[in-house]
């Protein structure tokens, strides 16, 4: 096993737990809003370092740029998913 | 087991649970959603038998797999109007039961 | 066991615990949620099977634009669930219906237990006649040469669709808009988002449906790609749909089988019938032909989504 491919499995794995935190905190945190923070936080960082980890895998630099272009979209519309969800609970009833 | 006969088993469960759903749930939006799911079950049969058909240096037989992308497109369509036919009865009765006795006249 | 095999397994779990959910949910619009999730994990399942063209339609068409359509449709039906009484079935008939099911799938995984591996199969007379189409995706090969009919008929029934829940409109909603009205003042992350992914989202688009002649890909998932953003600008309210009854949108609407009809019939004349291309410029008929498909694609999809036109015209702008 390459240094690359150890790269990959600690960098997937600790993603793959950061995932894990936050399904656990969409299942386990009270409100909606903790819900969402749970969700948006731990699973940006997931995301980040599978796409890290998956980077040396790549097939060439188109590949790597795709791997890219997906960790960028996946942030811009889960930011964007966040700030509704949040907006729309906001008008539902508004903060104490 | 392989990975395609795991996934025939899965879609015949999904059939069971399409046809349960179909027959049980009251709704016409729930009933609409378990056909799509006893549809996507006979899709992923569809899978097993591509899979299976697999040779001449391709994984999986092309012609079921085309025949599926065809069917998602359809089921797709048949489910829009079937939202549109459902929102429509919603629009001028204001109910969606397709019990008859209970469809308020107006 | 091996570690893909529990993979595997797991996922199998995921879907049917995901689709048993969607139907035990107790409210309509987490149903819907629910289905959208059951459609991404269908699609990986697809992945296993080696179906990357069915993964990626499953994906774009199976679930997020017939996830939109359901999920438009739960907000519009909120307080119609859970249904009157009446409608509740007795036990007994849902535990009849349950056996009743149970012997289905059970008569179907026999089925799929029993299968001939290898099973019949037509992948060789594909990798045949592969060479005569110039294409490397032998699935595009099937959608648009061997199998065009199909294909070009599917394309129709996509505009019945439409003419279907055109005609559901109410008289006087007739050859006005459907959807949501466009906000006087952009503002708000949606906006932007809308704003900022279409060019991205089209050049993703034409690149899925170009590539689609030799790797997974193809006409559908660009065209779903293109519907997609056009569903984004339309939800953010940062536009309006076109009226039902500008020329432009039903030729763009009807582009797609009519060149494939057109080209078809050429075929009687210079390539050996319908439908059939002559040597050696197979590949770019083909080409040329989907390009008008996804445009008919990206029209016809949101139209489906944002339903009849229903803005009266006597009444307020």
């Amino acid at each position: 096993m390459s240094a690359a491919d150890v790269f990959t499995v600690v960098a997937v794995s600790a993603g793959a737990f950061f995932f894990l935190a936050g399904s656990v905190g969409l299942l386990r945190f009270p409100d909606s809003l903790t819900r969402l923070h749970a969700l948006t936080k731990a699973d940006n960082l997931g995301l980040g370092l599978v796409v890290l980890g998956l980077l040396p895998q790549a097939s060439g630099l188109l590949g790597g740029l795709k791997l890219l272009g997906v960790w960028v979209l996946v942030q811009l519309s889960s930011a964007t998913a966040a700030q509704v969800i949040a907006q729309a609970l906001g008008r539902r009833r508004p903060p104490p | 087991m392989t990975a395609a006969t795991l996934a025939g088993l899965t879609g015949a469960a999904l059939v069971g649970l399409g046809v349960y759903g179909l027959l049980v749930l009251a709704h016409p939006l729930r009933k609409l959603l378990c056909f799509n799911l006893l549809g996507s079950g006979v899709f992923l049969m569809f899978g097993i038998l591509a899979r299976k058909g697999g040779a001449a240096g391709f994984a999986a037989d092309p012609v079921p797999q085309a025949l599926v992308i065809t069917g998602i497109v359809v089921a797709f369509s048949a489910t829009a109007l079937a939202v549109a036919l459902l929102l429509r009865l919603f629009e001028t009765s204001g109910t969606v039961t397709l019990n008859p006795d209970e469809q308020r006249p107006e | 066991m091996t570690v893909i095999e529990i993979l595997d397994i797991g996922l199998a779990v995921l879907v049917l615990g995901v689709a048993a959910w969607t139907i035990a949910a107790r409210e309509l619009f987490a149903a819907a949620v629910g289905y959208v999730a059951y459609g991404l994990l269908l699609s990986l399942v697809w992945v296993r099977l080696f179906a990357l063209d069915v993964a990626l339609t499953e994906a774009a068409i199976g679930s997020g634009v017939t996830g939109v359509l359901l999920i438009t449709a739960a907000m519009r039906l909120r307080g119609t669930d859970p249904p009157q009484a009446s409608e509740q079935l007795r036990p007994m008939v849902r535990v009849a219906a349950a056996t009743l099911c149970i012997a289905i799938a059970g008569v179907l995984a026999a089925g799929v237990l029993m299968m001939a591996d290898p099973g019949p199969t037509l992948a060789p007379d594909v990798a045949r006649h592969l060479g005569e189409t110039g294409l490397g995706n032998p699935v595009t090969a099937v959608l648009m040469a061997f199998r065009a009919f199909d294909t070009m008929l599917e394309k129709v029934v996509l505009i019945l669709a439409v003419i279907g829940v055109w005609s559901l409109a109410a008289d006087d909603a007739w050859g006005s808009v459907a959807g949501p009205r466009p906000l006087a003042h952009h503002q708000g992350p949606l906006t932007f988002f809308a704003q900022l992914l279409p060019p991205v989202g089209i050049v993703v688009a034409v690149h899925i449906a170009w590539v689609g002649a030799n790797e997974p890909g193809g006409a559908f998932q660009g065209g779903a790609l293109l519907a997609a953003m056009a569903m984004i600008v339309l939800m953010a309210r940062v536009v309006q749909a076109p009226a039902v009854d500008r020329r432009w949108l039903r030729v763009v609407l009807v582009a797609g089988p009519a060149m494939f009809l057109l080209i078809g019939m050429i075929g009687f004349a210079v390539a050996a019938g319908f439908l059939a291309y002559p040597d050696g410029i197979a590949k770019p008929l083909i080409l040329f032909i989907e390009a008008f498909m996804v445009l008919s694609i990206a029209a016809v999809l949101p139209l489906l989504v944002i339903g009849p036109p229903n803005r009266p015209q006597a009444g307020p702008p």
